[in-house]
């Protein structure tokens, strides 16, 4: 069908008139697609009309069905599904749709659901389904847990996937593409295929990032042995302009730290918050944004009650009058995290500050772009360095973002830890056949490469256990029935309905007063470490830790001065291969800067003091170089090097390096990584000298080196967390429950200890190894930097004090261990440095 | 097995070993703690895929230590079973028909909840909150007695009485240059009081913080080796 033609373009056009506007191309072009039953991808920027591209669509394919009576029509059942990885967008979303069905004279309803809503609107959703459902993955498989759920699905058109790129490269995103693959054959069995064209259109809704069409395959693999045009690319050409400004401090630290930085310079913030209309802070860490908050009020009283903080740990409620407060523009700032990362369309933001590095080009333009949202306007973002060495990152910022030189986001692949959810969820529900299902799983992208073997191991597993002593286990999970597996026990069925929500978050306890009231969720791991009477922050109050009680932190308010900040595990992202490389070019430009060859952008040159110690100290290292420092301090003998690869890369570099030098020798490291390099640590001699230094970053035998160092380095052990949490081997409680259910605690490290000594062939333990060579130590991007360092010149020299390079690994870092000496003899060892001590 | 570390208290001889248990040997009495048997089938009957292997394995060290020491009796300082009554305990039934003439005496702990029937018929003997043998008192959680060891107003006197306790599952984290740091499961010995480490494989540490005086051993892989 003709788009121009149809009823139900007229009457959106119509629409658009009314408000003075007119469609995007991208927007007419993605119709056109939706009102032929294509599927595909849709590429714009945020605050581009995105969302009304695939949603005005879907009303269009509605209007058409229903020329006469498209106004009269109600409880025409789910027209629409529209997966959103935050809740804080839904809402958003939820309004911006409503505001266009009731001006078009629809009557649809939208509805939204998502761990956020009420019990009794859950249960109105039940009788009826809203024509459009906006969804979080998680709560999208918990209606797959449901009986029935394929009645829901009987009359969907349209499922679309927004913030794409957001979801791909991690597990939510694997929770998308098997609910996909669900969802397109249930309609499959609806409609026969005789029909010409395939009744669903499934479309994603993605940012830039460097490989859209992988992305694209990602989303649609399950369709495409169903549809018969092939998937499409919507590109919207719409250029935002950016405008990116560093704010650099007075004075530059020789000796740069991480975080210290940039809470000195709050005062440079005051200005810009007060000259714009709104402004978003984004800081990596919670713990960070608690502090940067107090810090405002602090030095900024006045502004009190016009600047909020928004993070994950913040109680619902108060996020949710933020967000409110933020759309209203009753806000001048708010200091936020990741948590405000998406496409929410706040109108009145007229300015972005970037605290700290944003570790890549895309998260850095996502975040730019959070400012001058209406079409036309352009984007403002200052950029605040936490130490002066992130300055270069600043200028490395501008110049990726001037060649457009995005990151991809790398689809995950084989997760077994979800696949089990998935299962232990249509158990729930209908239960599954695991042949028809095993077809459906494989024509997953994430599952493209599963093996029968692999699949009956996975099913093995959910119903018998794994290993067990026949006539004296009673494992019970899934059970199979005739043929069909399906989980009957009602206490595990309740278990996995919890875990369903349990990909994104850590273990996470709730703090609430003595009296009461619930404040937010803090890291499990961060309250153990609390002592009663020890006073901390969360959603900027000073909190005095009373008691661990049924899995709540009990406190009280504190008057202290002094808090601890949590920190918090979340937001560590590594700096992305495309930054890193952009950041080499940079100090390669600070070398020429420093030899007088070149004129410095802004930040360079307010980095000189800093380069010249560097240069007089020790080195500043070429674009084809890689500097090793070798010092000798109190706390033993230092190797630093500086790939600037991101700290995932140090973190499996530092770990085969040090693997292979105790082969050299019996010795003993910890290590330190940031996204600029890596130190091994040692209390005797590291010998590494001009004689073995290329033989030790030789890519030969890499493969082989790296599984044994990290045997060695245990890195596998922290990936088990999650994977057993998801898993379902971790159980993370629930309030009013009775005492018993705390004989099914145990914790991650213990688990993994129990199933690598007793179950060593355990799925799940194999992919925690998996994960780690793949996510981790990202072995394909290791090997490129070890090919790289084998063609350029090792520089090793021997400062005679710390540099400005090394200062920041030394200060404050992530330590792991490696050793080659017996763990007895390291004892010895130990004990003899304390006595001498 | 490697060969156990010899301890005295009280002019009594007692022998550490590496797979958590210890040996009295003017009583004859091997003393563990915190065996949790039955805790990977309280996991799997709740869906909980963990191999059972743990268990098998815990209760053939279980053996081993019985045949090499050859105890008139067993004292097992509180959580001997996990949970409720599972398949697994049936295994363990078994086992403790092999040993008609070993006394076993538990001192009831935490998660000890079956009802006394059931010791009774497994031959096990019960006490609480403590139970008493030649100057030496044995109970599951020092914090339980008030003033027991613990505070100045203590009821012994160093030096007429001691006691065993378990519970806290033991651990002790030792540092060293280049900001090492290991961690091992570990016996404590107070003036007054011990911990036992937990017997189980199938625990966890929680870390202790010693004064001076006190003695620590900390079981590394196979060996015992006395910290402090």
């Amino acid at each position: 069908m003709s788009l121009q033609h149809s009823r139900g373009y007229q009457v959106v056009l119509a629409w658009f008139e009314s408000k003075g506007l007119t469609p995007f191309v991208f927007q007419e072009e993605t119709w056109q697609h939706i009102v032929q039953g294509h599927s595909g991808l849709v590429n714009a920027p945020t605050g581009c009309g995105k969302t009304f591209a695939v949603f005005l669509g879907s009303v269009i394919n509605f209007i058409n069905e229903n020329p006469q009576e498209y106004k009269t029509r109600s409880g025409n059942r789910l027209q629409l599904l529209w997966i959103t990885p935050l809740r804080a967008l839904a809402k958003d979303i939820g309004r911006a749709m409503t505001e266009v069905v009731e001006e078009l004279g629809l009557k649809w309803k939208i509805g939204i659901r998502n761990g956020d809503t009420e019990i009794t609107e859950r249960e109105k959703q039940k009788r009826q389904m809203p024509e459009v459902l906006i969804i979080t993955p998680e709560s999208l498989h918990l209606l797959l847990a449901q009986k029935n759920y394929p009645e829901i699905f009987k009359k969907l058109r349209t499922l679309a996937v927004d913030e794409w790129h957001e979801l791909l490269g991690s597990k939510r995103g694997v929770q998308v593409e098997l609910a996909v693959s669900r969802i397109a054959h249930l309609m499959e069995t609806y409609h026969p295929a005789s029909e010409k064209t395939f009744p669903l259109s499934v479309w994603g809704i993605s940012a830039t990032i460097g490989n859209l069409d992988q992305a694209q395959e990602v989303l649609l693999s399950p369709l495409l042995s169903k549809i018969h045009h092939p998937p499409v690319i919507v590109k919207a050409l719409i250029d935002k302009r950016i405008d990116i400004e560093s704010v650099l401090p007075e004075e530059i630290e020789k000796y740069p730290w991480a975080g210290h930085l940039g809470i000195k310079l709050v005062h440079k913030v005051i200005p810009i918050i007060e000259k714009s209309r709104t402004t978003l802070i984004f800081i990596n860490t919670r713990g960070m944004s608690e502090r940067w908050y107090q810090e405002i009020l602090n030095v900024a009283p006045h502004l009190a009650g016009a600047v909020a903080l928004h993070h994950g740990s913040i109680d619902r409620e108060l996020r949710l009058w933020v967000e409110e407060a933020l759309h209203s523009g009753k806000l001048k700032a708010v200091v936020c995290t990741a948590s405000l990362d998406l496409g929410v369309d706040f109108r009145p933001v007229e300015t972005v500050i970037q605290v700290g590095s944003p570790k890549g080009v895309a998260r850095f333009l996502q975040r730019a772009g959070r400012s001058g949202h209406q079409p036309g306007e352009q984007s403002k973002i200052y950029f605040l360095p936490t130490h002066s060495l992130e300055l270069v990152e600043a200028a490395a910022l501008k110049t990726a973002m001037g060649l457009n030189f995005i990151e991809s986001r790398d689809p995950m692949m084989l997760c077994f830890d979800v696949l089990i959810q998935y299962l232990g969820t249509l158990a729930i529900g209908e239960g599954f056949y695991p042949d028809p299902l095993f077809e459906e799983i494989a024509s997953t992208y994430c599952f493209r490469d599963i093996t029968e073997n692999e699949w009956n191991q996975i099913l093995h597993f959910i119903t018998e256990g794994g290993e067990a002593l026949q006539q004296y286990d009673e494992f019970r999970k899934v059970e199979v029935i005739s043929g069909l597996y399906k989980i009957n026990g009602r206490r595990v069925a309740m278990r996995h309905r919890l875990h369903i929500g349990t990909i994104v978050s850590d273990a996470m306890m709730k703090v609430k007063f003595m009296s009461g009231g619930f404040i937010g969720v803090i890291e499990e791991y961060f309250i153990s470490r609390l002592k009663p009477g020890d006073v901390f922050t969360l959603a900027g109050r000073n909190l005095e830790f009373v008691m661990i009680k049924e899995m709540t932190a009990i406190v009280k308010k504190s008057t202290a001065r002094k808090a601890i900040v949590p920190s918090w595990n979340g937001g560590r992202m590594p700096l992305s291969a495309n930054l890193g490389l952009m950041l080499r070019k940079k100090f390669n430009e600070a070398w020429l800067v420093a030899e007088g060859k070149m004129v410095p952008d802004v930040e360079l040159r307010a980095l000189k003091p800093l380069f010249e110690l560097q240069q007089q100290l020790s080195h500043i290292p070429k674009e084809d170089e890689l500097l090793i420092e070798q010092i000798e301090t109190a706390d033993g003998f230092h190797l630093f090097v500086y790939p600037f690869e991101g700290r995932l890369v140090h973190e499996a570099m530092a770990a085969l390096l040090a693997f292979r030098i105790s082969r050299i020798t019996p010795i003993t490291f910890s290590f330190a990584m940031n996204d600029y390099g890596f130190e091994l640590l040692s209390d005797q001699p590291i010998p590494v000298d001009d004689s073995n230094v290329y033989e030790l970053f030789s890519v030969n035998e890499l493969s082989l080196d790296i599984q044994r160092s990290v045997n060695g380095a245990e890195m596998a052990r922290r990936k088990f967390r999650d994977i057993a949490v998801i898993g379902g081997l971790i159980f993370q409680g629930y309030p009013g429950e009775h005492k018993k259910t705390r004989h099914l605690q145990s914790s991650a490290g213990l688990l993994f200890n129990v199933f690598s000594e007793y179950d060593p062939h355990n799925l799940l333990l194999r992919q925690a190894h998996h994960e780690v060579m793949e996510q981790q130590m990202e072995e394909g991007r290791l090997r490129n930097m070890l090919e790289r360092v084998g063609k350029s010149r090792i520089v090793i020299v021997f400062p005679q004090r710390l540099t400005p390079f090394c200062f920041p690994l030394k200060v404050d870092s992530m330590r792991e261990d490696l050793s080659s000496e017996k763990l007895e003899d390291r004892v010895k060892k130990m004990q003899q440095q304390l006595s001498k001590g | 097995m490697h060969s156990p570390f010899p301890h005295k208290i009280l002019n009594q001889q007692f022998w550490l070993t590496a797979d958590r248990t210890l040996f009295w040997e003017q009583e004859k009495a091997l003393v563990v703690s915190d065996l949790h048997f039955g805790k990977t089938g309280h996991f799997r009957k709740s869906g909980i895929a963990v191999p059972q292997s743990v268990y098998k394995e815990d209760l053939q060290r279980l053996v081993a230590q019985i045949q090499h020491f050859q105890p008139e009796q067993l004292i097992i300082v509180g959580d001997m079973f996990h949970s409720d009554a599972n398949k697994e305990l049936e295994l363990f039934l078994k086992w403790r028909s092999d040993f008609p003439n070993l006394q076993i005496q538990l001192i009831r702990g935490n998660h000890d909840i079956l009802n006394e029937e059931w010791y009774e018929k497994a031959g096990i003997y019960l006490s609480l909150p403590t139970f008493t043998m030649n100057r030496f008192h044995f109970v599951h959680d020092i914090t339980d007695l008030p003033g027991a060891g613990l505070s100045p107003a203590a009821s012994t006197k160093t030096g007429v009485s001691y006691f065993f306790s378990g519970h806290i599952h033991p651990g002790i984290r030792i540092q060293g240059a280049g900001r090492q740091s290991l961690c091992f499961p570990c016996f404590y010995f107070g003036k007054q009081y011990a911990v036992l480490p937990a017997f189980s494989r199938f625990t966890g540490v929680a870390l202790i913080d010693p004064d001076d005086e006190d003695q620590v051993f900390a079981i590394v892989k196979n060996a015992v080796m006395r910290l402090q």
